[in-house]
Protein backbone atom coordinates (compact mmCIF):
# COMPACT_ATOMS: atom_id res chain seq x y z
CA UNK A 1 0.00 0.00 0.00
CA UNK A 2 2.73 2.49 0.94
CA UNK A 3 4.68 4.26 -1.70
CA UNK A 4 8.31 3.23 -2.06
CA UNK A 5 10.81 5.49 -0.36
CA UNK A 6 12.12 7.93 -2.95
CA UNK A 7 15.67 7.75 -4.17
CA UNK A 8 18.12 9.77 -2.06
CA UNK A 9 17.82 13.40 -2.99
CA UNK A 10 14.34 12.92 -4.45
CA UNK A 11 11.33 14.65 -2.99
CA UNK A 12 9.25 12.47 -0.69
CA UNK A 13 5.74 11.48 -1.76
CA UNK A 14 2.91 13.53 -0.33
CA UNK A 15 -0.80 13.37 0.34
CA UNK A 16 -3.14 16.30 0.81
CA UNK A 17 -4.53 16.90 4.30
CA UNK A 18 -7.24 19.57 4.30
CA UNK A 19 -5.38 21.28 1.46
CA UNK A 20 -1.88 21.00 2.99
CA UNK A 21 0.74 18.80 1.35
CA UNK A 22 1.98 16.28 3.91
CA UNK A 23 5.20 14.40 3.06
CA UNK A 24 5.61 10.83 4.26
CA UNK A 25 8.01 7.92 4.28
CA UNK A 26 7.27 4.31 3.49
CA UNK A 27 5.51 2.65 6.42
CA UNK A 28 3.99 5.83 7.82
CA UNK A 29 0.28 6.12 8.44
CA UNK A 30 -1.86 9.15 7.72
CA UNK A 31 -1.80 10.03 11.44
CA UNK A 32 1.92 9.56 12.05
CA UNK A 33 2.82 11.55 8.91
CA UNK A 34 0.35 14.30 9.83
CA UNK A 35 1.72 14.62 13.37
CA UNK A 36 5.31 14.62 12.10
CA UNK A 37 4.40 17.44 9.71
CA UNK A 38 2.81 19.47 12.53
CA UNK A 39 -0.86 18.74 11.83
CA UNK A 40 -2.93 17.54 14.78
CA UNK A 41 -5.62 14.91 14.27
CA UNK A 42 -7.50 14.03 17.49
CA UNK A 43 -6.72 10.51 18.74
CA UNK A 44 -6.89 8.48 21.96
CA UNK A 45 -5.74 4.85 21.52
CA UNK A 46 -2.77 5.77 19.31
CA UNK A 47 0.66 5.99 20.94
CA UNK A 48 3.83 6.44 18.88
CA UNK A 49 5.71 3.77 20.83
CA UNK A 50 3.13 1.08 20.10
CA UNK A 51 1.70 -0.51 16.97
CA UNK A 52 -1.44 1.28 15.76
CA UNK A 53 -4.54 -0.18 17.33
CA UNK A 54 -7.46 1.45 15.53
CA UNK A 55 -9.95 0.79 18.31
CA UNK A 56 -11.18 4.20 19.48
CA UNK A 57 -11.79 5.54 15.92
CA UNK A 58 -11.52 9.12 17.18
CA UNK A 59 -8.82 9.77 14.55
CA UNK A 60 -11.30 8.95 11.78
CA UNK A 61 -10.73 10.93 8.57
CA UNK A 62 -12.02 10.54 5.05
CA UNK A 63 -9.42 9.29 2.57
CA UNK A 64 -10.60 10.03 -0.97
CA UNK A 65 -14.12 10.13 0.42
CA UNK A 66 -13.97 6.92 2.46
CA UNK A 67 -13.95 6.97 6.28
CA UNK A 68 -10.81 5.42 7.78
CA UNK A 69 -8.97 5.43 11.10
CA UNK A 70 -5.96 7.59 10.29
CA UNK A 71 -3.78 5.71 12.81
CA UNK A 72 -4.03 2.51 10.77
CA UNK A 73 -4.56 3.89 7.26
CA UNK A 74 -1.28 3.78 5.32
CA UNK A 75 -0.26 7.10 3.80
CA UNK A 76 -0.62 6.96 0.02
CA UNK A 77 0.71 9.43 -2.49
CA UNK A 78 -1.79 11.74 -4.12
CA UNK A 79 -4.72 10.95 -1.82
CA UNK A 80 -7.04 13.65 -0.48
CA UNK A 81 -7.50 13.39 3.29
CA UNK A 82 -10.36 15.28 4.94
CA UNK A 83 -9.87 15.79 8.66
CA UNK A 84 -11.73 19.05 9.21
CA UNK A 85 -15.04 19.03 7.34
CA UNK A 86 -18.13 19.39 9.51
CA UNK A 87 -19.08 15.83 8.55
CA UNK A 88 -15.81 14.39 9.88
CA UNK A 89 -15.90 16.58 12.99
CA UNK A 90 -19.46 15.46 13.71
CA UNK A 91 -18.41 11.78 13.44
CA UNK A 92 -15.60 12.43 15.90
CA UNK A 93 -17.88 14.26 18.31
CA UNK A 94 -20.31 11.35 18.29
CA UNK A 95 -17.49 8.85 18.96
CA UNK A 96 -16.29 10.92 21.91
CA UNK A 97 -19.87 11.23 23.16
CA UNK A 98 -20.22 7.43 22.99
CA UNK A 99 -17.20 7.13 25.28
CA UNK A 100 -18.66 9.60 27.77
CA UNK A 101 -21.99 7.74 27.62
CA UNK A 102 -20.54 4.28 28.21
CA UNK A 103 -18.37 5.03 31.24
CA UNK A 104 -18.72 7.11 34.37
CA UNK A 105 -16.82 10.26 33.52
CA UNK A 106 -17.34 12.68 36.40
CA UNK A 107 -14.56 15.14 35.71
CA UNK A 108 -15.13 17.29 38.84
CA UNK A 109 -14.08 14.37 41.06
CA UNK A 110 -11.32 12.93 38.83
CA UNK A 111 -7.67 13.32 39.83
CA UNK A 112 -6.68 13.31 36.18
CA UNK A 113 -8.88 16.26 35.22
CA UNK A 114 -6.83 18.76 33.25
CA UNK A 115 -4.35 16.11 32.13
CA UNK A 116 -6.90 13.75 30.58
CA UNK A 117 -6.74 13.16 26.83
CA UNK A 118 -10.42 12.24 26.56
CA UNK A 119 -11.41 15.48 28.27
CA UNK A 120 -8.95 17.51 26.20
CA UNK A 121 -10.17 15.95 22.94
CA UNK A 122 -13.74 16.75 24.02
CA UNK A 123 -12.75 20.37 24.58
CA UNK A 124 -10.97 20.53 21.22
CA UNK A 125 -14.05 19.20 19.43
CA UNK A 126 -16.41 21.52 21.32
CA UNK A 127 -18.29 18.61 22.92
CA UNK A 128 -20.52 20.06 25.65
CA UNK A 129 -22.64 17.01 26.49
CA UNK A 130 -22.88 13.25 25.98
CA UNK A 131 -25.95 13.55 23.69
CA UNK A 132 -27.10 10.03 24.61
CA UNK A 133 -28.65 8.81 27.83
CA UNK A 134 -25.77 7.87 30.14
CA UNK A 135 -25.48 4.15 30.98
CA UNK A 136 -24.08 4.67 34.51
CA UNK A 137 -22.36 1.26 34.62
CA UNK A 138 -21.42 -0.21 37.98
CA UNK A 139 -17.63 -0.48 38.03
CA UNK A 140 -16.10 -0.80 41.51
CA UNK A 141 -12.60 0.58 41.95
CA UNK A 142 -9.61 -1.58 42.91
CA UNK A 143 -7.66 0.11 45.71
CA UNK A 144 -5.86 -3.07 46.82
CA UNK A 145 -2.39 -2.09 45.58
CA UNK A 146 -0.33 -0.05 48.09
CA UNK A 147 0.77 2.53 45.51
CA UNK A 148 -1.77 2.36 42.69
CA UNK A 149 -5.50 3.00 42.42
CA UNK A 150 -7.49 1.50 39.55
CA UNK A 151 -10.68 3.40 38.73
CA UNK A 152 -12.39 1.36 36.03
CA UNK A 153 -15.20 3.92 35.70
CA UNK A 154 -13.11 5.92 33.25
CA UNK A 155 -11.74 3.11 31.06
CA UNK A 156 -12.18 3.67 27.30
CA UNK A 157 -10.75 0.25 26.32
CA UNK A 158 -7.78 1.67 24.39
CA UNK A 159 -5.68 -1.29 25.59
CA UNK A 160 -2.57 0.87 26.00
CA UNK A 161 -1.97 -0.47 29.54
CA UNK A 162 -2.46 -4.02 28.26
CA UNK A 163 0.00 -3.46 25.44
CA UNK A 164 2.55 -1.67 27.65
CA UNK A 165 2.42 -4.31 30.36
CA UNK A 166 2.76 -7.18 27.89
CA UNK A 167 5.17 -5.71 25.34
CA UNK A 168 7.40 -3.47 27.48
CA UNK A 169 7.07 -4.63 31.09
CA UNK A 170 6.70 -8.33 30.21
CA UNK A 171 4.13 -8.76 32.99
CA UNK A 172 0.70 -9.11 31.35
CA UNK A 173 -0.96 -7.38 34.30
CA UNK A 174 -4.03 -6.22 32.34
CA UNK A 175 -6.43 -7.71 29.83
CA UNK A 176 -9.93 -7.29 28.45
CA UNK A 177 -12.80 -9.63 29.20
CA UNK A 178 -16.37 -9.88 27.91
CA UNK A 179 -17.91 -8.98 24.58
CA UNK A 180 -19.68 -5.94 23.15
CA UNK A 181 -21.05 -3.56 25.74
CA UNK A 182 -19.89 -5.96 28.50
CA UNK A 183 -16.24 -5.72 27.48
CA UNK A 184 -14.17 -4.44 30.38
CA UNK A 185 -10.65 -4.14 31.71
CA UNK A 186 -9.55 -6.88 34.10
CA UNK A 187 -6.49 -7.55 36.24
CA UNK A 188 -4.61 -10.73 35.42
CA UNK A 189 -4.51 -12.37 38.84
CA UNK A 190 -6.43 -15.30 40.27
CA UNK A 191 -7.97 -12.98 42.86
CA UNK A 192 -8.62 -10.31 40.22
CA UNK A 193 -6.94 -7.79 42.51
CA UNK A 194 -4.12 -5.48 41.47
CA UNK A 195 -2.27 -6.14 44.74
CA UNK A 196 -1.76 -9.74 43.62
CA UNK A 197 0.11 -8.78 40.43
CA UNK A 198 3.72 -7.77 39.84
CA UNK A 199 2.75 -4.21 38.81
CA UNK A 200 5.31 -1.65 40.00
CA UNK A 201 5.10 2.12 39.82
CA UNK A 202 8.08 2.26 37.43
CA UNK A 203 6.27 0.14 34.85
CA UNK A 204 5.48 1.49 31.41
CA UNK A 205 1.87 0.48 32.02
CA UNK A 206 1.72 3.20 34.70
CA UNK A 207 2.36 6.02 32.25
CA UNK A 208 0.27 5.29 29.15
CA UNK A 209 -3.36 5.59 30.30
CA UNK A 210 -4.92 8.47 28.34
CA UNK A 211 -7.65 8.91 30.97
CA UNK A 212 -7.76 8.50 34.76
CA UNK A 213 -7.87 4.72 35.31
CA UNK A 214 -4.34 3.99 36.54
CA UNK A 215 -3.43 6.48 39.25
CA UNK A 216 -0.48 6.78 41.61
CA UNK A 217 -1.82 7.03 45.13
CA UNK A 218 -0.99 10.17 47.14
CA UNK A 219 -0.06 12.12 43.97
CA UNK A 220 -3.49 13.25 42.85
CA UNK A 221 -3.17 16.95 43.46
CA UNK A 222 0.60 17.41 43.39
CA UNK A 223 0.00 19.53 40.28
CA UNK A 224 -2.88 21.90 41.06
CA UNK A 225 -5.95 22.24 38.89
CA UNK A 226 -5.26 25.06 36.45
CA UNK A 227 -1.59 24.12 35.95
CA UNK A 228 -2.11 20.78 34.26
CA UNK A 229 -1.08 19.43 30.89
CA UNK A 230 -3.95 20.84 28.85
CA UNK A 231 -4.65 23.96 30.92
CA UNK A 232 -2.28 26.43 29.28
CA UNK A 233 -2.90 25.32 25.70
CA UNK A 234 -5.37 22.99 23.97
CA UNK A 235 -4.38 19.43 23.07
CA UNK A 236 -4.10 20.44 19.40
CA UNK A 237 -1.07 22.51 20.45
CA UNK A 238 0.27 20.35 23.31
CA UNK A 239 0.27 17.16 21.21
CA UNK A 240 2.66 18.77 18.73
CA UNK A 241 4.91 20.51 21.26
CA UNK A 242 7.26 17.77 22.33
CA UNK A 243 8.62 14.36 21.55
CA UNK A 244 7.94 11.90 23.05
CA UNK A 245 4.31 12.78 23.27
CA UNK A 246 2.76 13.99 26.53
CA UNK A 247 1.27 10.66 27.55
CA UNK A 248 4.74 9.14 27.83
CA UNK A 249 5.96 11.86 30.19
CA UNK A 250 5.89 11.11 33.93
CA UNK A 251 2.34 11.30 35.10
CA UNK A 252 1.50 14.37 37.06
CA UNK A 253 -2.06 13.39 37.96
CA UNK B 1 -34.83 58.91 21.02
CA UNK B 2 -35.12 55.25 20.11
CA UNK B 3 -37.71 53.19 21.89
CA UNK B 4 -36.25 51.20 24.75
CA UNK B 5 -35.33 47.74 23.58
CA UNK B 6 -37.53 45.04 25.04
CA UNK B 7 -35.69 43.10 27.71
CA UNK B 8 -35.39 39.33 27.43
CA UNK B 9 -37.27 37.44 30.11
CA UNK B 10 -35.04 34.90 31.84
CA UNK B 11 -35.98 32.23 34.38
CA UNK B 12 -33.50 30.12 36.36
CA UNK B 13 -33.80 27.18 38.74
CA UNK B 14 -31.56 24.87 40.73
CA UNK B 15 -32.83 21.27 40.74
CA UNK B 16 -30.51 18.51 42.00
CA UNK B 17 -27.68 21.02 42.25
CA UNK B 18 -25.85 22.88 44.98
CA UNK B 19 -26.52 26.46 43.80
CA UNK B 20 -22.83 26.63 42.90
CA UNK B 21 -23.73 27.42 39.28
CA UNK B 22 -25.94 30.30 40.43
CA UNK B 23 -23.03 31.50 42.59
CA UNK B 24 -20.80 31.34 39.52
CA UNK B 25 -23.38 33.45 37.66
CA UNK B 26 -23.05 36.04 40.42
CA UNK B 27 -19.27 35.84 39.96
CA UNK B 28 -19.66 37.90 36.79
CA UNK B 29 -19.47 40.68 39.40
CA UNK B 30 -20.23 44.20 38.16
CA UNK B 31 -21.09 42.86 34.72
CA UNK B 32 -24.40 41.88 36.28
CA UNK B 33 -25.39 45.55 36.00
CA UNK B 34 -24.87 45.41 32.24
CA UNK B 35 -26.71 42.09 32.12
CA UNK B 36 -29.73 43.53 33.93
CA UNK B 37 -29.93 46.22 31.23
CA UNK B 38 -30.61 43.38 28.79
CA UNK B 39 -32.70 40.90 30.78
CA UNK B 40 -35.39 40.82 33.41
CA UNK B 41 -35.71 37.89 35.75
CA UNK B 42 -38.79 35.71 36.03
CA UNK B 43 -38.80 32.69 38.33
CA UNK B 44 -35.37 32.39 39.91
CA UNK B 45 -33.79 31.89 43.34
CA UNK B 46 -32.86 35.58 42.97
CA UNK B 47 -36.50 36.73 42.72
CA UNK B 48 -38.15 34.03 44.81
CA UNK B 49 -41.00 33.77 42.29
CA UNK B 50 -42.39 30.24 42.52
CA UNK B 51 -43.79 29.62 39.05
CA UNK B 52 -42.22 30.10 35.66
CA UNK B 53 -44.13 32.25 33.15
CA UNK B 54 -43.50 32.45 29.42
CA UNK B 55 -39.82 33.37 28.98
CA UNK B 56 -37.25 33.84 26.27
CA UNK B 57 -34.59 31.92 28.12
CA UNK B 58 -34.60 29.27 30.84
CA UNK B 59 -31.43 28.28 32.68
CA UNK B 60 -31.43 25.10 34.74
CA UNK B 61 -28.77 24.11 37.23
CA UNK B 62 -28.70 20.55 38.61
CA UNK B 63 -29.96 17.22 37.37
CA UNK B 64 -33.13 15.30 38.20
CA UNK B 65 -33.19 13.39 41.48
CA UNK B 66 -36.86 13.60 42.46
CA UNK B 67 -40.36 13.99 41.03
CA UNK B 68 -40.53 17.72 41.73
CA UNK B 69 -37.34 18.28 39.69
CA UNK B 70 -39.08 16.67 36.72
CA UNK B 71 -42.21 18.83 37.11
CA UNK B 72 -40.16 22.03 37.32
CA UNK B 73 -38.10 21.04 34.29
CA UNK B 74 -41.21 20.28 32.26
CA UNK B 75 -42.73 23.63 33.24
CA UNK B 76 -39.53 25.37 32.10
CA UNK B 77 -39.53 23.51 28.79
CA UNK B 78 -43.15 24.46 28.23
CA UNK B 79 -42.58 28.14 28.99
CA UNK B 80 -39.05 28.86 27.73
CA UNK B 81 -38.19 29.39 24.09
CA UNK B 82 -34.57 28.43 24.73
CA UNK B 83 -33.56 26.06 27.52
CA UNK B 84 -30.00 25.79 28.81
CA UNK B 85 -28.44 23.04 30.96
CA UNK B 86 -26.01 24.89 33.23
CA UNK B 87 -23.22 22.93 34.90
CA UNK B 88 -22.04 19.35 35.31
CA UNK B 89 -25.12 18.05 37.18
CA UNK B 90 -27.57 19.38 34.58
CA UNK B 91 -25.35 18.07 31.78
CA UNK B 92 -24.56 14.55 33.04
CA UNK B 93 -26.07 14.09 36.50
CA UNK B 94 -22.86 15.13 38.23
CA UNK B 95 -22.19 14.38 41.87
CA UNK B 96 -25.76 13.29 42.78
CA UNK B 97 -25.60 10.68 39.98
CA UNK B 98 -22.78 8.94 41.80
CA UNK B 99 -25.52 7.12 43.70
CA UNK B 100 -26.81 5.58 40.48
CA UNK B 101 -25.04 2.25 40.95
CA UNK B 102 -26.68 1.87 44.37
CA UNK B 103 -30.20 0.66 45.10
CA UNK B 104 -32.36 3.59 46.28
CA UNK B 105 -33.89 1.50 49.09
CA UNK B 106 -30.42 0.57 50.38
CA UNK B 107 -29.41 4.25 50.20
CA UNK B 108 -32.40 5.42 52.25
CA UNK B 109 -32.03 2.61 54.78
CA UNK B 110 -28.35 3.27 55.27
CA UNK B 111 -28.79 7.03 55.64
CA UNK B 112 -31.90 7.05 57.84
CA UNK B 113 -31.96 3.68 59.65
CA UNK B 114 -28.73 1.72 59.86
CA UNK B 115 -26.05 4.35 59.28
CA UNK B 116 -23.33 5.09 61.81
CA UNK B 117 -24.68 7.15 64.70
CA UNK B 118 -28.35 6.96 63.64
CA UNK B 119 -30.71 6.54 66.65
CA UNK B 120 -34.48 6.02 66.34
CA UNK B 121 -34.23 6.79 62.67
CA UNK B 122 -37.01 6.56 60.11
CA UNK B 123 -37.22 7.11 56.39
CA UNK B 124 -38.94 10.50 55.83
CA UNK B 125 -42.40 9.98 54.38
CA UNK B 126 -44.15 13.33 54.73
CA UNK B 127 -46.50 13.74 51.73
CA UNK B 128 -45.02 17.23 51.18
CA UNK B 129 -41.68 15.67 50.29
CA UNK B 130 -41.12 14.88 46.62
CA UNK B 131 -40.36 11.24 45.98
CA UNK B 132 -36.79 10.47 44.96
CA UNK B 133 -36.19 8.89 41.56
CA UNK B 134 -34.46 5.53 41.53
CA UNK B 135 -31.69 7.04 39.35
CA UNK B 136 -30.44 10.59 38.93
CA UNK B 137 -30.83 11.79 35.35
CA UNK B 138 -29.31 14.59 33.28
CA UNK B 139 -31.86 17.06 31.90
CA UNK B 140 -31.65 15.83 28.31
CA UNK B 141 -32.98 12.44 29.44
CA UNK B 142 -36.41 14.08 29.92
CA UNK B 143 -36.74 17.19 27.74
CA UNK B 144 -35.03 18.72 24.73
CA UNK B 145 -32.17 20.97 25.75
CA UNK B 146 -31.02 23.69 23.38
CA UNK B 147 -27.61 24.46 24.87
CA UNK B 148 -25.26 22.81 27.34
CA UNK B 149 -22.78 24.79 29.42
CA UNK B 150 -20.59 22.28 31.29
CA UNK B 151 -18.39 22.85 34.33
CA UNK B 152 -18.48 22.41 38.10
CA UNK B 153 -19.31 25.21 38.11
CA UNK B 154 -18.96 26.76 34.66
CA UNK B 155 -16.55 29.69 35.08
CA UNK B 156 -18.19 33.11 35.38
CA UNK B 157 -16.40 34.17 32.20
CA UNK B 158 -17.93 31.21 30.37
CA UNK B 159 -21.42 32.12 31.62
CA UNK B 160 -20.87 35.74 30.59
CA UNK B 161 -19.56 34.76 27.15
CA UNK B 162 -22.45 32.36 26.69
CA UNK B 163 -25.15 34.81 27.75
CA UNK B 164 -23.80 37.74 25.80
CA UNK B 165 -23.44 35.59 22.67
CA UNK B 166 -26.97 34.29 23.04
CA UNK B 167 -28.52 37.68 23.79
CA UNK B 168 -26.72 39.18 20.78
CA UNK B 169 -28.13 36.44 18.57
CA UNK B 170 -24.83 34.64 18.02
CA UNK B 171 -24.33 30.89 18.42
CA UNK B 172 -22.50 30.66 21.76
CA UNK B 173 -18.87 29.62 21.31
CA UNK B 174 -16.70 28.58 24.24
CA UNK B 175 -13.03 28.50 23.32
CA UNK B 176 -10.10 26.98 25.19
CA UNK B 177 -10.16 27.85 28.87
CA UNK B 178 -13.92 28.49 28.94
CA UNK B 179 -15.12 24.99 28.14
CA UNK B 180 -14.48 22.90 31.24
CA UNK B 181 -16.03 19.63 32.44
CA UNK B 182 -14.60 20.02 35.95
Amino acid sequence: MSEPTPAPGGTPPTFSLDGHDVPFEAGQTVLSAALAAGHYIPHLCYHPEFAPHGSCRVCTVKVDGHPAASCTAAARAGTEVDSRSEEVLEMRRRLVQFLFTEGNHFCPSCEQSGSCMLQAVGYALGVTNAHFSPLFPNRPVDASHPDVLLDFNRCILCELCIRASAEVDGKHVFDLSGRGIDKHLIVNAESGRLADTALAVEDKAMSVCPVGVILRKRRGFRVPIGERRYDAAPISVVALQKRPRPSTAPREG
Amino acid sequence: MAAEKKKLRVATASLAGCFGCHMSLLDIDERIVALLELVELDRSPLTDLKHVRPCDLGIIEGGLCNAENVHVLQAFRKNCKVLVALGACAVNGGLPAQRNHLDIRDCLQTVYLTGHGVRRGFIPNDPELPLPLDKVHPLHDVVRIDYFLPGCPPPADAIWQFLTDLIAGRTPQLGHGLIHYD
